[in-house]
């Protein structure tokens, strides 16, 4: 595998529901390190596109391509499933809207971050545990509330911990839905702030879904603009949101204050 | 045998599709094979998944157990032996070495067992997982995907919260290495017997409608850390009728005062001690 | 000395003694006969064999007498009964359209050929005590047969009359194409077959479908159910031995039978029309038929491409739980014993207090050196 092959090879994806909703022919490739925003208003098709993406929802046509650390491409919908599910677990990431969606409230902070470890075979509570205590502490949370329930977490501390749920074991390929979503500006700049350093630093590549522009010029380098299921444009971040060229773009762009 | 029904109980056309589902139970260890479970005289619940394995593997020259916490005289071992005695005439006995056919509910035998026996153990709740998942749908994909990273993170948070893995019976096993299995609710103390045991051990979910085996020999390994491994239960006190001193432990309250005293909950192993004492 | 507790199987006797004795009650008062009982306790005897999955009169009521009148008990024991016996023939698909009707009404058309039959209902009566009933002896006026009872008056499906325009779905009845599983015969499997389902739900326990079918009225699982038509009567039941190789008909048994028509807004591929709920129950049984109905309806969820959100839509919970014998054994059997997983708790329990009580001791002392 050479710097320049693509991570994610998305070609010609539909997925109609019912005749309506859905995306329609998307396709682009995703580079290592490479953060994409997926921007639309609500019903544009841009969750339909990312459950297709990472394999919640079988696709009607087209297909997802993905480069394994073997440097070979398989396609996701049409591996077998325990691969699926092992990729999900070792290679992928899913950071979901609402937290109840991606984390168990039922277990403790720790256990929650220990998860993936122990899915792929991890057997020594206190290296678990001593992994889980370092993960608290890189999304800024206090390293004392490792036995507490999600529950007890404020919204801010639990979308962080479901990104350390996610980052704990290295992952290669993240998917965001919202992650800012229903949080007060303040802390959605310190998650923003956090989710920057992370990709930076893991060298991740990642899909970000979002309505908010804001949020898509912080942490996206290139950008994918949808309207009823299909892009209707794309570029570098900057290009889009500075130089919109769709007239719709130019409306979403001029509805938001500038980053 | 009372009139009109078959050599225990259930017609020979069961028997086979039990006996079909027992075999497919026996090559692939520990792995749930759902059966078409029959109504029988007893409640679901009650043993009747132990009782259509054991009639479905039981013959005229079978000498049949039935234990129920360990003993031979509690109420539901009673009704259980005398369900066979009744239907298909065979001999029953309480010494753990004479029986060719064990049926147990929540115990194993103190006695090691030896080749040729047969342990079948009635099972409330085949699915190990489903306390932290209670679809069968889901379950199912799990056992396939051998997906059982749930399992530790329930045992992460019992050492998280009380310092210990807080599970004292129906401990969850690893069966030759694959598949997670439910014991039945055994206590854990019994966990160890069922590793490498030179008889074969059968499990019937009734109600559930599951079917699965531990054949002879298997490696069965209760879940654990490297750092917090699997530990039984000890009692600082041995038998006060026998004086066993590494047997499970019934607590017996003697008076109103909180008298207690500890006997094995082994009815059979404990007179065989107390007579070789005498 | 201690010695362990013994005595079980004398207690079990004795226990099955005073259990005779308390079926019997006071002797001074006659004994039930099984004709009394299925004669006036008709519904009760309904009741049984539909959920015990026989059709036997006699039988049913032998059962509830048994069972003191606890009817979950005697479905048990009809079950067990069943279970033992030999599988002779399958018959013939029952045809309710060549029923002979006691009762039919349909609440979707005022008049419709074949008519409004009230026949022996509760409905319109008012539920005051009628202490004339306190003493026996009475004797009720004959009523005269009525005259829709000649089966020459053609009482066609409410349905049938709906899919002549192809306002309501078609059904499939060809078992060839769609064969038909045993519930009985072969354990359940999910995603389960509508046929499955309705053998479920037609041995399910009343209470529980009543519920969930209620609960879809409330709103959990919506679907704006109409009650197209409800008939009870009697059906001819058939076989087709092999070596004669045409039906022969061996009996006759009541069966009530309910379709709910419900809207369907239609769909990419589908335009829209109404859809159907089916229930159908051995003897009297109009309120489990049409909470069956409701309940089918929603498990049809996925299959037409509605939210699956109410517990009634939810087929894995409805099917796992409407078995009363199952639930009935299951949640009974809390009342075995369970001294030895009981005694793994205590002595847990007590080592973790001590564990904790080392604990606070160990942070006392520390607080005290600080």
């Amino acid at each position: 595998m050479t710097y320049s092959d693509p991570i994610l090879t998305v070609q010609a994806i539909s997925k109609r529901f019912m005749g309506r909703g859905g995306c329609v022919d998307v396709g682009f490739d995703l580079w290592p390190g490479e953060v994409l925003g997926i921007v639309g208003e609500s019903g544009s098709g841009k969750t339909t596109l990312l459950n297709c993406l990472s394999g919640r929802t079988t696709p009607d046509e087209g297909v997802v391509l993905y480069r394994g650390r073997d440097g070979e491409m398989a396609d996701l919908h049409a591996m077998s499933e325990p691969r699926r599910r092992l990729l999900m677990r070792t290679d992928w990431g899913i950071v979901h809207q609402n937290p109840r969606d991606g984390l168990r409230f039922g277990v403790s902070a720790g256990a929650n971050i220990g998860e993936r470890l122990m899915a792929v075979g991890a057997r020594h509570y206190g290296a678990i545990r001593g992994t889980a205590a370092d993960w608290l502490g890189r999304v800024e949370i206090d390293g004392l509330r490792i036995d507490d329930r999600p529950s007890t977490f404020s919204g801010g501390m639990q979308q962080r911990l479901q990104i350390a749920r996610n980052l704990v074991n290295g992952p290669r390929l993240v998917f965001m839905d919202e992650p800012t979503g229903g949080l007060d500006v303040s802390v959605q700049a310190r998650l923003l702030d956090l989710l920057r350093r992370l990709v930076r630093e893991m060298h991740l590549a990642c899909v970000i879904v979002t309505h908010d522009l804001g949020v898509a010029r912080l942490l996206a380098h290139r950008l994918m603009v949808m309207k009823e299921g299909r892009v209707i444009e794309s570029g570098l971040t900057d290009q889009v949101l500075d130089d919109p060229h769709h007239p719709y773009t130019q409306l979403l762009v001029s509805s938001v204050l500038p980053a | 045998m009372p009139e009109g029904y078959n050599f225990a109980y259930l017609d020979e056309q069961t028997k086979r599709m039990i006996r079909r589902a027992l075999l497919k139970a026996v090559a692939i260890p520990g792995y749930q094979v759902p059966f078409a479970s029959r109504e029988m005289p007893l409640p679901y619940g009650w043993g009747t998944g132990g009782i259509q394995v054991t009639a479905s593997v039981i013959g005229p020259g079978d000498i049949l157990k039935v234990i129920d916490q360990g003993s031979d005289d509690t109420t539901n071992a009673v009704s259980i032996r005398r369900f066979f005695s009744k239907t298909a005439g065979v001999a029953t006995t309480e010494r753990t070495i004479d029986a060719t056919i064990i049926q147990t509910r929540h115990r194993i035998p103190e006695h090691p067992l030896h080749e040729g026996q047969i342990l079948v153990y009635q099972v409330p709740i085949p699915e190990p997982l489903r306390w932290m998942e209670p679809r069968e749908t889901e379950t199912r994909k799990m056992h396939a995907l051998a997906d059982y990273g749930v399992m530790h993170v329930k045992l992460y948070e019992d050492i998280a919260r009380f310092g210990c893995i807080a599970t004292s019976y129906n401990y969850p096993v690893l069966v030759h290495h694959r598949y997670v299995m439910a014991p039945s609710p055994i206590p854990k103390f019994d966990n160890p017997k069922m590793d490498r045991m030179p008889a074969l051990q059968l499990f019937g979910a009734g109600r559930e409608k599951r079917i699965y085996a531990v054949p002879p020999y298997t490696s069965v390994k209760s879940l654990d850390f490297e750092d917090y491994p699997f530990e039984i239960q000890r009692w600082d006190q041995p038998c006060a009728l026998c004086g066993a001193a590494d047997t499970y432990l019934d607590e017996v309250i003697t008076d109103d005062v909180g008298t207690r005293l500890y006997v094995c909950s082994d009815s059979d192993a404990c007179q065989e001690r107390q007579k070789g004492a005498a | 000395m201690y010695v362990a507790v013994k005595g079980g199987e004398a207690a079990i006797d004795a226990a099955h003694r005073l259990l005779a004795q308390a079926r019997r009650g006071d002797e001074s008062v006659p004994e039930l006969s099984l004709e009394q009982i299925g004669e006036q306790l008709g519904l009760a005897v309904d009741r049984v064999m539909a959920e015990g999955s026989l059709y036997d009169k006699r039988l049913a009521a032998l059962a509830i007498k048994q069972a003191r009148g606890d009817l979950v008990e005697a479905i048990f024991l009809l079950r067990a009964f069943r279970n033992t016996l030999p599988r002779l023939y399958d018959c013939e698909p029952i045809d309710t359209a060549l029923m002979a009707v006691r009762r039919r009404i349909s609440a979707t058309f005022k008049d419709l050929p074949g008519g409004q039959v009230l026949g022996p209902t509760f409905d319109y009566t008012h539920r005051l005590l009628d202490f004339a009933l306190a003493e026996t002896g009475n004797r009720q006026e004959a009523v005269a047969a009525p005259a829709h009872a000649d089966a020459g008056v053609a009482m066609p499906h409410v349905s049938s009359l709906l899919g002549r325009e192809g306002l309501i779905e078609p059904e499939h009845g060809d078992d060839d194409q769609f064969p038909v599983e045993d519930l009985t015969r072969e354990p359940l499997d999910f995603p389960a077959s509508r046929a499955l389902r309705l053998q479920n739900l037609a041995r399910g326990d009343e209470g529980f479908l009543l519920a969930l079918g209620y609960s879809t009225q409330r709103g959990f699982g919506n679907n704006h159910p109409f009650a197209g038509e409800i008939r009870i009567g009697e059906v001819e039941i058939s076989i087709v031995p092999e070596e004669l190789g045409f039906a022969v008909t061996i009996g006759a048994m009541t069966v009530s039978e309910c379709e709910m028509v419900n809207q369907f807004k239609g769909s990419k591929d589908i335009p829209p029309m109404f859809t159907r709920g089916y229930g159908l129950v051995f003897g009297e049984s109009e309120r489990k038929a049409m909470s069956m109905a409701l309940v089918d309806r929603a498990l049809r969820a996925e299959e037409l491409g509605e939210e699956i959100a109410a517990p009634a839509q939810d087929e894995e919970f409805v099917l796992m739980h409407s078995d009363n014998v199952e639930a009935m054994g299951f949640v009974q059997h809390l009342k075995l014993p369970h001294y030895v997983d009981f005694q793994g708790e205590l002595v847990m329990v007590r080592e973790l207090r001590a564990e904790r009580e080392k604990d606070e001791a160990r942070g006392k002392t520390e607080v005290g050196h600080a």
